[in-house]
């Protein structure tokens, strides 16, 4: 089959797509005081700001602890609603569905402002629990449509089996259906922490100066004072979202 | 009924902490509730007013004994509120007016109102009290659109050189359309490389792609601000050639940031589209004399249409939203759409014009899809 003509072009968006994410890891490891090259030499000079100032520390502290806060929680009830939407056809299937992936349909400047509003009025704003509601239901979706991924691979007649072979629904469900999805439900919780971990427009709305998170502080410091440190959070993050979206697919594979 | 039990708990808690507050918002966009508490008798009077001239005295009692039950009652302000963001001097001509009727028993309100402010005497300042009746409203819609009605009910733009939020959304559809455009002419060869190559040097293909589109929009958009930075490689390069242009804070920064980060997610609906285009159909033709450009375009570009418009909905779509982008590599004049409704809501406290604001976002973004839809519908059916 004859590509050759497609390859020059391809070959040149593929380097266009890939190098600007690759060229922020040796920047960030520079130890000139300027976000460029040429580099005066190599460290962790900006790696010990991020970890050392307070504003950097908090923001990563912040980012985690949201992280996992959200990813719990969009796991545990996203869960048990794609396990119940799974091979389900009933009336109104098709508007529980839009519900469900309304948060990422809803552009995230709206979501931001709404939430806003009414966290405000319910004393949700300025503290980390409105933010874990906010980031659960922004990556609940997630879980849900990663999970019914992999459950659309699995055998529907593993779970009749089970009945038929004498097992009770509930048993059916604990030593069939879960160990099946578990993999599933991983990927989904991975899923959900990285777009957690990156989520920015939420978070510079809703957080007060207690809960800015690692995005939101980049943020800031790229509107005012930009340093190479934002170039050591953007590649932590970059790691622990490329590692997190990575894993994935590979638990997903697994299920099936 | 056990499904319902497991569905219900996620749908529960996005219908309170999600669909709720952003339906209570978006209702701020079209509700009007801040004047009719305070001017009840006012607004009955004016009901058959035909909104030429000023009303006559009847209307001025009302109005004069509303604002001294809304000034005891506490309505008064959030009433003059409202009535300021249509017309800007409503919050004064209400204070001086509620001050020239303090006394029930001060003579004929219409002489004292209309010495408190002359704003009175205007059909204008009436219309704006009419028009805030509520419940309902397409006064902040009109706004967001710069448009407004008059005392008698009709609707006129605002003069040219108050226009400023045409001018945001022309804006923002024009910089999402470059982008789209951008995507679609540098992601197609991609796509069509990965669909046709051999599964094994394909991999490494798709990692380039997946490799961005897993790292998040703003850690790409911190690297665009090194890479276009004065220190940045870019600029260095250039400047073997002379001084170097400003690459960052324009709107040359927010489309190539904007195109990097879509270009996967035009990339991937036409991959999904071209791998399922027979492969013999291409060789077929090859062996039928074509040339790979004649069979490229003849045989494979028409069948990849529905991936060609799933992919450019989907950039389009998120690009009319994009906030943080545009913020940190834009120029602060070339803002998009999603920069004022943050802007509104947050530093002016307008909520509603940033729910109406919001409204035409979702509004554009409900009719595009639909409009997409009907074609994206008719080229799946052909190609299958």
């Amino acid at each position: 089959m004859k590509t050759a003509f497609l390859s020059v072009p391809g070959a040149l968006v593929l380097a266009f797509l890939v190098l600007p994410v690759l060229i922020i890891v040796p920047l960030s490891f520079s130890t000139g005081p300027f976000l460029g090259f040429p580099l005066r030499g190599l460290g962790l000079r900006w790696y010990e700001t991020l970890l050392a100032s307070d504003f950097w520390r908090q923001g990563l502290e912040n980012s985690l602890i949201l992280a996992a806060g959200a990813t719990v929680c969009s796991t545990l009830l996203g869960t048990p609603a794609a396990l119940g939407l799974w091979r389900a056809r009933f009336r109104g299937r098709g508007v529980v569905m839009g519900l469900i992936l309304a948060p990422i349909v809803v552009p995230a400047i709206v979501t931001a402002v709404a939430l806003t509003l009414v966290y405000g009025r319910l004393g949700l704003t300025g503290s980390l629990a409105g933010l874990i509601v906010a980031h659960t239901a922004m990556t609940a979706p997630f879980v849900v449509i990663t999970l019914l991924a992999a459950l659309s691979r699995l055998d529907p007649l593993l779970g009749r089996a089970a009945a038929a072979s004498g097992a009770a629904p509930f048993a059916a469900f604990l030593r069939v259906t879960l160990p099946l999805a578990a993999p599933g439900i991983a990927a989904g919780a991975a899923f959900a922490c990285a777009v957690s971990l990156d989520e920015s427009v939420v978070a510079l709305f809703l957080a007060g100066p207690g809960q800015r998170t690692l995005p939101r502080q980049m943020f800031a410091a790229m509107r005012e004072a930009p340093d190479p440190t934002i170039l050591a959070a953007a590649t932590l993050l970059a790691v622990l979202s490329v590692a997190l979206l990575a894993a994935a697919p590979l638990l997903r594979r697994r299920a099936g | 009924m056990r499904r319902a039990g497991l569905i219900a708990p996620l749908l529960v808690f996005l219908l309170l902490a999600f669909i709720g507050p952003v339906v209570a918002f978006l209702a701020r966009g079209v509700e009007d509730d801040a004047v009719a508490p305070a001017f009840p008798r006012t607004l009955a009077a004016l009901a058959d007013w035909n909104g030429q001239g000023v009303p006559g005295d009847p209307t001025f009692e009302a109005l004069a004994e509303d604002l001294r039950a809304a000034r005891a009652a506490g309505t008064l302000n959030p009433a003059a509120a409202r009535l300021n963001t249509d017309r800007s001097e409503m919050r004064g001509a209400i204070a001086a007016a509620a001050r020239a009727v303090a006394d029930p028993a001060g003579g004929p309100a219409r002489d004292a109102i209309l010495r408190a402010d002359p704003a009175w005497g205007e059909s204008e300042t009436w219309g704006a009290i009419r028009r805030a009746a509520g419940p309902w409203t397409t006064y902040h819609l009109l706004a967001a659109l710069d448009f407004k009605r008059d005392a008698a009910g009709a609707i006129h733009s605002d003069p040219p050189e108050q226009v400023v939020f045409r001018t945001v959304l022309a804006r923002t559809f024009a910089i999402s359309g470059l982008v789209t455009l951008l995507c679609l002419l540098l992601g197609y060869p991609v796509a069509a490389l990965l669909a046709l190559l051999p599964w094994r040097a394909a991999g490494l293909m798709a990692i380039c792609v997946l490799l961005p589109f897993w790292t998040g929009v703003i850690v790409r958009s911190a690297a665009w601000m090194a890479l276009l930075g004065h220190d940045g490689p870019v600029a260095g390069a250039l400047s073997l050639f002379g001084p170097p242009p400003a690459l960052l804070f324009n709107r040359f920064a927010v489309v190539l940031a904007m195109t990097h980060i879509q270009l996967p997610f035009m990339i991937l609906p036409l991959l999904a589209v071209m791998r399922r285009v027979p492969r013999l159909q291409w060789r077929a033709a090859s062996s039928l004399g074509a040339a790979p450009v004649a069979a490229f375009l003849r045989i494979w570009l028409p069948q990849t249409v529905p991936g060609v418009i799933a992919g450019a909905l989907l950039v389009f779509l998120q690009c009319l939203g994009f906030y943080v982008t545009p913020a940190l590599l834009g120029g602060g004049a070339d803002q998009m759409l999603a920069y004022f409704i943050g802007a509104e809501a947050t530093r002016s406290g307008n909520w509603a014009l940033a729910a109406a604001m919001s409204l035409v976002l979702l509004g554009a973004t409900a009719a595009l899809a639909l409009v997409a839809a009907r074609p994206m519908r008719a080229a799946m059916a052909r190609s299958a």
